[in-house]
């Protein structure tokens, strides 16, 4: 009760604040460009894909740090209220994750319905693609959320923290992998390569979409490792099983962190 | 009654309050004096939850501090530095109050009137001076008549005619029966206010008792000249 009472005074906050409407206006230009000038069909959702893979870890992991910096007013007000410390983390995590999630799934969902891309390919694809956005927003805000924590009383390090691991996680991951292909080639190296996969959830989700769309020449190393090892469906519910695994442990961490914090 | 025993916390290396044992008797207006990061700030949010103590326990009317939420209905707490969401108007941070306590019937109203807040009630926190914000601070303090009252210097940044009405305010409550617990650097509005007062130099209780007893044990009139005393004692 005391959870949604924060969370409507979190998202009235936020509405007020514009950038959450250029965030979601940011999906929709793109995904709209991309289905008109990609046509229709699986290429375009591709596309979109992998912008979403790039930009909703980078937004939901700063975005995710700063909240909780920007609420700390917010959150020393409430502390010395009849209140519990979860009820009001909960409160502030939800009061961010709502707002990210749903302008993502408006600014990527409306050029997919107006485009006629849920009856066209099969519409679990496009669903897919949205409830992966709604996913790594999840997680990633959750991450952004344990960072910020962890470094409260230095916003700097906490932002640089996010903006790091987005880095490693989202660009330089793919570059190690295949470095360590090719540096140990000649060994029996699937089984850490298939550990590796899953210690980054960007990486999962891509297999997740590649496994779904079928597109092996996509898949790279640990994709088609991936799919080797567990095959197309099921490794589709190993991969989302970890996915989940990776929104309960940062959120676990931030839960006990907030719990102990000195305000 | 508040009750503290072996209370100790410590911020990295720093100890901040070492061995805290203190009680304190309903109905009492305690000042807590001492020089600046002495722990006096550290002991009333250790009381408020708000910062984990490393050992040591507290209660509350008998009720441990560790163990429950629902005993900060009873108090209230007014800030050093009124910190508020800067986008939120005062009406806002109100109404935000009275919903996390669901509970619309207080005196918000008639705070507002005294502290004659009406005409700012539509500004944004952002906006406001500093003593108005405290004044904000007072009523959000004040507004659900608690029995335990903790000011963290609340006099710093009001006009000397807020200041008075605050204080008169406070002098109300403590004719009701209230409990309350006061910081500040002004000594003459604790003597002005208070029954008792606590000592504390670098995170240790050095004197808790009656007001009275100690000008009269230090041999002096005003409580500046006791604590001078007491901080070169606590030097020596």
């Amino acid at each position: 009760m005391k959870t949604l009472t924060i969370l409507k005074y979190q998202w009235k906050d936020l509405i007020r604040a514009k950038w959450l409407i250029g965030y979601a206006l940011v999906y929709f230009l793109i995904a709209d460009a991309l289905i008109r000038f990609g046509g229709t069909g699986p290429k375009a959702l591709l596309s979109i894909s992998n912008v979403m893979l790039l930009f909703v870890p980078l937004v939901s992991m700063v975005y995710g740090a700063l909240h909780l910096y920007q609420s700390r007013e917010f959150t020393e007000l409430l502390l010395s209220q009849p209140i519990k410390r979860s009820n009001l983390f909960w409160g502030l995590y939800g009061g961010i994750v709502g707002p990210l999630s749903t302008a993502y799934l408006i600014g990527v969902g409306i050029p997919l319905l107006i485009n006629g891309q849920f009856q066209d390919v099969g519409s679990l694809e496009a669903f897919l693609i949205l409830g992966l956005g709604v996913i790594l927003t999840i997680l990633f805000t959750a991450l952004g959320f344990a960072l910020g924590l962890k470094f409260f009383e230095d916003r700097l390090k906490g932002l640089g923290f996010a903006l790091i691991s987005w880095f490693f996680l989202a660009i330089l991951f793919d570059g190690l992998v295949l470095l360590f292909v090719v540096m140990l080639g000649d060994y029996p190296i699937e089984k850490p390569m298939l550990f590796l996969a899953l210690s980054n959830p960007i990486d999962l989700a891509r297999i997740i979409i590649l496994l779904k769309f079928d597109v092996s020449a996509l898949m790279g190393y640990t994709g088609s490792i991936f799919n080797r090892f567990f095959g197309s469906s099921f490794g589709i519910i190993a991969a989302t099983s970890f996915l989940i695994l990776w929104i309960i442990a940062p959120l676990w961490r931030g839960v006990k962190l907030f719990s102990r914090k000195d305000f | 009654m508040i009750r503290i025993q072996n209370l100790n916390k410590s911020f990295g290396a720093l100890d901040v309050l070492k061995d805290v044992n203190l009680e304190i008797m309903p109905g009492t207006t305690t000042g807590v004096v001492g020089p600046n990061g002495s722990g006096k700030t550290t002991l009333i949010k250790c009381l408020l939850g708000l910062v984990r103590p490393d050992s040591g326990s507290m209660f509350i009317d008998g009720v441990a501090v560790s163990k429950n939420d629902e005993y900060r209905k009873e108090i209230g707490y007014m800030p050093q530095v009124g910190r508020y969401p800067e986008n939120m108007k005062v009406y806002e941070l109100i109404r935000l109050i009275e919903d996390i306590r669901d509970n619309k019937e207080n005196k918000s109203k008639e705070l507002i009137e005294y502290f004659g807040l009406e005409t700012h009630l539509e500004a944004k926190l952002r906006n406001l001076s500093g003593g108005t914000r405290q004044k904000v601070s007072a009523v959000l303090t004040l507004m659900y008549n608690p029995k335990l009252l903790i000011f963290d210097e609340p006099t710093a940044g009001l006009d000397p005619q807020a200041s008075i009405r605050f204080k008169n305010l406070v002098k109300d409550e403590k004719n009701a029966g209230k409990t309350i617990l006061l910081t500040t650097h002004i000594t003459s509005e604790i003597e002005e206010l208070a029954d008792n007062i606590i000592f504390i130099v670098e995170g240790k209780v050095h004197y808790h008792g009656p007001l009275k007893n100690l000008l009269i044990s230090k041999n002096t009139e005003r409580l500046e000249g006791a604590v001078a005393q007491l901080m070169e004692e606590a030097a020596a």
